[in-house]
């Protein structure tokens, strides 16, 4: 048999029962839309994800007072520990080989008042060099003066956001503000850079961290960040940051330190194992279209057995009927899978337009969804295959009712 | 042509050993006309599905144009089914979503036959058998006798040495039933070696030979000249 004429035959059996090949299609589609879907939301998350986190840059550490015995999760903001951070301690980290810029981190809410305008707002009190370890770009204006840490001064950076709520159309810049009891000066505005490891800048103001403490009344610094010289002193600044602070605090261990590897590490193997569960998942929706081709294929056997003893009557071998049969399933998955594949690529392409997320089904979900679907194909629809070939052409063309 | 010895084909229905054939011996020369008659249960689709490799004898030996029969390899038995081998069935066995043209060069499509040289045999089966203007019409749109006629130019369209017909009649009325025999006759006129399986002993008779079968056995096969 020519393989064109085959091609026909196959189309020819798929269009004389309609219903039934749409059906299959539609099963197979479906199921490969979910694993193209699922693993590209998944991905395209984890892509989102790691992307945030990666705006951290990756010679950062991060120092959080208490000890925690796990790496790679956040300590609770909160919480009694034997020995605050100072601004003691950061000044012995600054004095450390290796590191090139640290910056504590002071943080509370506090209501902003604007003449008659108030906005409760997330204050952060740090020094100038916040703004080059983050990585912040002010519009207009300054970053915070270059002051000793332990020096209170009246100014403040505001988020692009927070100054449109609280002056409106009107400049900013050199306006004061009240925050809490104490009024600071506006000396820069940030961007609408927007939201990273959860901050949104765009929302917040900032002032010196001795004003901070001053204003909140609290010592101990929330966290402090420090930037070393290259990726490459990030484990020796460890060990020495740990050293340092263990004999400053009595001998206690009692800081934790965090890098963007470990974090992203952490995240990436969770959403890693995401993706896979849920491909995992849509798999299941293949397998069960393969059960309903086995199905249907048991049933279309079984109704066209008459076909079949004819087809053997007239000199088809049973390897040639199995390859009649197992190309039809072939080629309704393949249809299928294809139809599927396009389909959730629109979808994708919609959902990347719509939500400016990096949404894309890895290479590997898509390779996978149509072999996947194509072997199930295959498989189910070869045991139907191999019965009809095994099946008396006598038995066959008996018509029914006769002997 | 065809030298049958002995052959038997045996059934299991339940615990019963049920003989389909028992111990046929049968020989028919190239262009023989042969009618093959008897109630039913008496053997005779079971021999036309032997004497056409859809069945093997379960004892015996069958030659089939001097070639042993019972060794074959199951691709050979299609082969020769394709090639030397014609059927014609009660119920046609049609495929209904196929054209009439279509089923006409279905068996040369399947034996790999380019389309040029189907078309060329196609069409001249189709003008000699009055189908010219039903090749485009699903089998289910045509009268039985059409469609008789389009299950022989099926059985034809391979040039084969051998006609198996399984009351090919049955399913028609007398009128047709007559037409589809006299197209039959006058292929075994061409030198084709015909055998047919019927009923009726009033078309069985036009036969040049009758083999009258009853439980698996010959009962009698008188040679016979045609009643002319």
């Amino acid at each position: 048999m020519r393989a064109a004429d085959a091609l026909g035959f196959w189309l020819g059996a798929l269009r004389g029962h309609r219903s039934r090949s749409l059906m299959l299609l539609l099963a197979i589609a479906i199921g490969v839309v979910a694993v193209n879907l699922l693993t590209g939301l998944g991905a395209g998350a984890r892509a989102f994800v790691l992307n945030e986190f990666s705006l951290l840059g990756r010679d950062i550490l991060i120092v959080f007072p208490g000890r925690k015995e796990t790496t790679g999760r956040l300590p609770p903001l909160t919480g009694l520990t034997p020995h605050e951070l100072t601004l003691q301690d950061v000044q012995a980290i600054t004095q450390l080989p290796g590191i090139r810029r640290v910056a504590p981190l002071q943080a509370g809410q506090m209501e902003v008042i604007v003449g008659n305008r108030n906005r409760e707002v997330l204050t952060l009190g740090t020094t100038r060099d916040f703004f080059a370890i983050r990585q912040l770009t002010v519009v207009q204006g300054q970053p915070l003066p270059a002051l000793d840490p332990e020096q209170a001064e009246a100014v403040c950076v505001i988020g692009g956001k927070l100054r449109r709520e609280l002056f409106g159309a009107r400049p900013a810049l050199g306006e004061w503000l009240r925050a809490g009891d104490r009024r600071f000066r506006v000396v820069g505005i940030l961007g609408e850079r927007g939201e990273s490891l959860g901050m949104d800048f765009a929302e917040m103001l900032i002032i010196p961290v001795a004003s901070a403490q001053a204003l909140f009344n609290r010592e101990g610094l929330l966290r402090v960040f420090v930037e070393v010289r290259g990726p490459g002193f990030l484990d020796r600044s460890k060990r020495l940051i740990l050293a340092a602070l263990k004999e400053r605090h009595e001998g206690k261990e009692d800081i934790t330190l965090i890098s963007q590897d470990s974090l992203l590490s952490a995240f990436d193997d969770i959403l890693g194992v995401l993706t896979l569960a849920v491909a995992g998942i849509a798999a299941i929706s293949l397998l069960v279209a393969g059960i309903l081709i086995m199905n249907v294929t048991w049933i279309a056997v079984s109704q066209r057995s008459a076909e079949i003893g004819l087809l053997k009557a007239i000199g088809v071998t049973a390897a040639q009927l199995r390859l009649l049969f197992l190309g039809e399933a072939a080629l309704l998955a393949l249809t299928g899978a294809l139809a599927g594949l396009l389909l959730a690529e629109t979808l994708l392409w919609l959902g990347r337009l719509a939500f400016d997320l990096p949404l894309y089904a890895p290479w590997w979900a898509r390779a996978s969804a149509v072999l996947l679907a194509l072997g199930t194909a295959l498989l189910f629809a070869w045991l139907p295959a191999a019965r009809a070939s095994a099946l008396e052409p006598v038995a066959a063309l008996r018509p029914p009712g006769a002997h | 042509m065809i030298r049958l010895r002995g052959g038997s084909r045996s059934f299991q229905l339940g615990e019963q050993q049920v003989m389909g054939l028992d111990g046929l011996d049968l020989d028919i020369a190239a262009g023989d006309y042969m009618a093959v008659m008897g109630p039913s249960g008496s053997g005779k689709s079971t021999l036309l599905n032997i004497l056409g490799l859809l069945d093997a004898p379960s004892a015996g030996e069958y030659w089939l144009q001097g070639e042993a029969t019972a060794t074959l390899s199951e691709a050979r038995r299609a082969q020769l089914r394709s090639q030397l081998i014609g059927f014609v069935f009660q119920s046609y066995h049609l495929i209904a979503r196929l054209t009439v043209l279509e089923n006409i060069e279905l068996p040369m499509v399947l034996a790999g036959i380019g389309a040029a040289q189907r078309h060329k045999r196609s069409s001249q089966l189709v003008a000699r058998l009055g189908l010219g203007d039903r090749i485009a019409h699903r089998p289910a749109e045509l009268s039985g006798g059409q469609r008789q006629r389009v299950a022989i130019a099926r059985a034809m369209v391979m040039q084969p040495a051998l006609l198996l017909a399984d009351e090919p009649t049955g399913n028609l009325d007398s009128q047709a039933g007559a037409e589809v025999f006299s197209l039959l006759e006058e292929l075994n006129g061409e030198g084709l070696t015909l055998i047919v399986v019927t009923h009726d002993a009033s078309l069985g008779a036009r036969a040049q030979r009758q083999l009258h079968m009853r439980d698996g056995r010959i009962h009698t096969a008188a040679p016979q000249r045609a009643l002319t």
